[in-house]
């Protein structure tokens, strides 16, 4: 292997209390495709920013050429020959082609008029030499997804860039359009360029890269040239190894079925197929875990249960009846929800701690006379709940904003579980909560179970999967993929699936 | 609470008194410019508009529709909508005020003036559902559809009249003594002269209503569920578009009792033109009052006599120098906002 073009060494990244980047070090060797791998939040963006002067680091340096370098800005990266494919593009949708190649450096004539002939024949030139296929005269706005991404890379180039970094770029693309991308990185590797591709698909790592480096938690965990690695090992470096088993006392006995879903198509914010066709049922007295990487159909599944989004098809029933339409009839029909993003869906952090415990119920008779909403009922019926769910400040009129992310979590959790639902829907409820918190939330989740309640469980954390559910299903691909239970399984063996690497229930 | 919570509070509580003075410092430089003593001439604002009982009248006079648009742009700003159509549904409602009026000179004492108000509350808060429905059901901007409604308004108004006013004038008739709102000078000797009237006293009442709806109602806990953040209010189950469009309904409704202070107070007739900026005006009422409803009362109070100290200066210095401070205040009070919010954030 030649010596690396660009490297971080050693590099930490905090934000706040968290680190997102511990001891990273990461070397890209001029004509390799070199996949870095890792589940959400495992810290793979993060160090890209670092490496391309997006976010400095607290600790260590990046190296160019051997030499240590200061990036400080993007532009210090691309003046090293850095380029990057952001997730959502950067350009400008109204502009052409060879405008948005050349915006910032102009090819001018007198009087500073725009050579727009000089513009397209130069991008003509680098599309054809490239084998990267677009009309310098058309529109951006008018292009695919995969066209604008060519765009993309072909700004890259345009700037000079030796290494390319491309965070998660099949996530937007349609498997032909993925084709054409890889044959496009090949032949760009081929003449020298180094090229990081940030994923989580096995399969793409599989296909395309020369090297590939795991993360998780924020640390490179290992890696290595995929003729050395098998999928399994993978996988198995990207959740970890299995954590000591999480001991909470369980009443045995499974009841009715609280939740039973039939052949449900749910579609996403851009009209794609997100779920496809899933049956299921929860019991009372279960916890389901859905495990899956992130963006697999899992949040459009729980929302469409929810009454968020509509379903295309398929139907619903919630103790025996059909769903209703809508959040609030479902809330009625039995459905509690703990959602993934609770900053922006679960909670209203300007107002206080007594308003949120009454988000969805402000119509409650209880809560006062007519159309009017009594403060004192609202601070009579806070004030055991915050002290129930341990919610500190336990102050009814304290900012949902100023508290903790475990203490806004254990807030969620109260009016949810307070709302004496059948059926708890609950997305990813430890995320950013410290572990004092999480153990809390897994007990309750558990005496929910207890008190015979279905708890459907998503969470890309198979740790938590593994400790709290009864039964497994696995989603890749907005289908359900696999089943098993917790005893039957292992950490190494979901992730395979989670990656989509193996199908079918086992043997 | 700590200390630390509390002197956010009180950072951020601070912010449209620090932007006031900030505004009145700049333009004391421009009294300077015209070659006059700034002091002096805040000095004569604030003798002529507090000093006497006519000048107290005048300026309560002034700040009386001030609080009915300012209330009306605070509650849209609760709910997250920005309501720039106060203007036109102050004009309607002044004007449907009028129309009612007249058409029931011949019935027994309050039903006219009673009419006169459910028609002018009724007049803008159609006004403002219709940018509400369009927004709720299209997704159509509400500040790009309620400018659109003010034009509207100022034709409807213009073409309506031609069949409405006296000859040879803008006006209308005169409306019966049974629809007038009596002057407080009939019983306040020392306010004589002025036109203040119990109009105030509606408008007062209505900011104790809004601070009603707004923290002890279902309806307002939504309004504002909505306003601060819709994706929440949608799990909770709320119907963001019904929501949004009584919001606008209950802003137009507001704006729209506004017009009832010239024409049934002062006036006693409709006139084109009467409302004369007064909506665009409770912009700013609601922003240094907050969008709390005794805010808007004090900031109406406050450009109330900003308004009427413009009249009284105008032989020393251009009267235009009140419109500038205006337009100074709310630089300064957006600016001077966003200041102390970062401050107070940092602290919490």
């Amino acid at each position: 292997m030649s010596a690396p073009m660009v490297a971080l060494r050693n590099v930490t990244r905090r934000f706040g209390s968290v680190v997102a980047n511990e001891d990273v070090t990461f070397e890209i060797a001029p004509g390799e495709i070199h996949a870095l791998v890792g589940e959400n939040g495992a810290g793979k963006t993060t160090a890209m920013r670092v490496l391309y002067g997006i976010l400095p680091p607290h600790a260590g340096h990046i190296e160019v050429d051997g030499k240590i370098a200061r990036i400080a800005r993007p532009a210090d990266a691309i003046r090293l020959g850095l380029g990057m494919v952001h997730q959502h593009f950067m350009l400008v949708e109204t502009m052409t082609v060879a405008e948005n190649l050349t915006l910032g450096h102009e090819p001018a004539a007198a009087f500073g008029a725009y050579r727009r002939r000089a513009a397209e024949s130069a991008v003509e030139e680098l599309s054809k030499r490239y084998g990267l296929a677009v009309d310098p005269r058309a529109c951006v706005s008018t292009l695919s997804v995969g066209a604008q991404q060519r765009v993309e890379i072909l700004k890259s180039l345009h700037h000079g860039a030796r290494v390319l970094i491309l965070d998660e770029p099949t996530a937007v693309l349609a498997p032909q359009e993925v084709d054409d991308l890889f044959r496009v990185l090949r032949a760009l590797a081929a003449q020298g360029t180094g090229i990081v591709l940030i994923t989580h698909k096995l399969a793409e790592v599989r296909a395309i890269a020369d090297r590939v480096t795991v993360m998780r938690a924020g640390r490179v965990v290992g890696g290595g040239a995929l003729t050395e690695l098998t999928n399994e090992a993978i996988a198995e470096l990207m959740v970890g190894r299995p954590t000591p088993p999480f001991v909470v006392e369980r009443t045995p006995g499974v009841e009715g079925v609280r939740l039973e879903v039939r052949e449900l198509h749910v579609t996403d914010a851009r009209g794609l197929p997100a779920v496809c066709g899933v049956s299921f049922v929860a019991r009372g007295g279960e916890i389901v875990g859905i495990a899956g990487v992130e963006g697999n159909g899992q949040h459009e599944l729980i929302e469409c249960l929810a009454g968020l989004i509509p379903s295309h098809a398929g139907t619903v029933r919630i103790d025996g009846r059909d769903a209703p339409r809508g959040a609030r009839a479902r809330f009625k029909a039995g459905i509690a929800h703990v959602p993934a993003d609770r900053h922006r869906r679960a909670m209203i952090e300007p107002m206080t701690l007594a308003e949120n415990l009454i988000l969805g119920l402000e119509r409650d008779p209880s809560l006062g006379r007519g159309p009017g909403l009594d403060p004192a009922a609202l601070a009579r019926r806070a004030k055991p709940m915050l002290e129930a769910y341990d919610v500190r400040p336990a102050d009814p009129r304290a900012h949902a904003g100023a508290l903790s992310g475990g203490n806004q979590q254990k807030l969620v959790m109260a009016r949810e579980l307070t709302r004496e639902a059948g059926v708890m829907l609950v997305a990813h409820p430890t995320r950013g909560v410290d572990l004092g918190a999480t153990a809390f939330i897994h007990r309750r989740l558990i005496a929910a179970r207890n008190s015979g309640r279905a708890v459907l469980l998503v969470s890309s954390e198979l740790s938590e999967i593994l400790a709290l559910s009864d039964r497994v299903l696995v989603m890749f691909d907005g289908r359900i993929v696999f089943e098993t239970t917790p005893r039957a399984t292992d950490e190494r063996e979901l992730g395979c699936h989670m990656t989509g690497t193996r199908t079918g229930t086992p043997a | 609470m700590s200390a630390r919570p509390r002197l956010a509070a009180a950072l951020e509580f601070s912010a449209p008194i620090v932007a006031v003075a900030l505004a009145l410092a700049a333009g004391g430089a421009f009294i300077l410019a015209a070659g006059e003593n700034p002091f002096a001439i805040y000095g004569l604002i604030f003798s002529q508009c507090f000093g006497t009982g006519y000048g107290i009248g005048q300026t309560l006079f002034k700040a009386t529709p001030l609080i009915f648009t300012g209330l009306a742009v605070a509650i849209g700003f609760r709910g997250g909508l920005f309501n720039i159509g106060v203007e036109g549904q102050l004009y309607l409602g002044g004007f449907a005020a009028a129309l009612a009026a007249l058409a029931l000179a011949n019935t027994p004492a309050p039903v006219p003036v009673l009419g006169a108000l459910v028609a002018a509350a009724l007049a803008g808060a159609v006004w403002g559902a219709i940018p509400g429905v369009l927004k709720a059901r299209f997704g159509a901007h509400e500040v790009i559809n309620t400018i659109m409604m003010n034009f509207i308004a100022f034709s409807l108004v213009a073409f309506v009249g031609r069949r409405v006013f006296e000859t040879a004038t803008v006006r209308t008739a005169m409306i019966p003594a049974a629809a007038q709102i009596p002057r407080f000078d009939a019983w306040l000797p020392a306010l004589r002269g002025s036109p203040a009237n119990v109009s105030l006293i509606l408008a007062v009442l209505l900011a104790l209503a809004v601070g009603v709806l707004m923290f002890r109602t279902r309806l307002g806990y939504a309004i504002r569920a909505v306003g601060f953040n819709p994706t929440a209010a949608e799990y909770g189950g709320i119907a963001i578009g019904r929501t949004q469009t009584v919001t606008l309904a209950i802003s137009g409704a507001l704006a729209g009792l506004g017009g009832v202070n010239f024409v049934l107070g002062y006036k006693h007739f409709f006139e084109l033109g009467f409302s004369a900026g007064a909506g665009f005006l409770g912009i700013a009422v609601a922003l240094i009052g907050r969008n709390h409803p005794i805010g808007v009362i004090v900031a109406a109070l406050f450009f109330g006599a900003l308004s009427y100290g413009g009249l009284v200066i105008n032989q020393r210095v251009p009267k235009e120098l009140v419109e500038m401070l205006t337009a100074l205040v709310i630089l300064f009070a957006i600016a001077v906002q966003q200041v102390m919010e970062r401050l107070a954030r940092g602290l919490r």
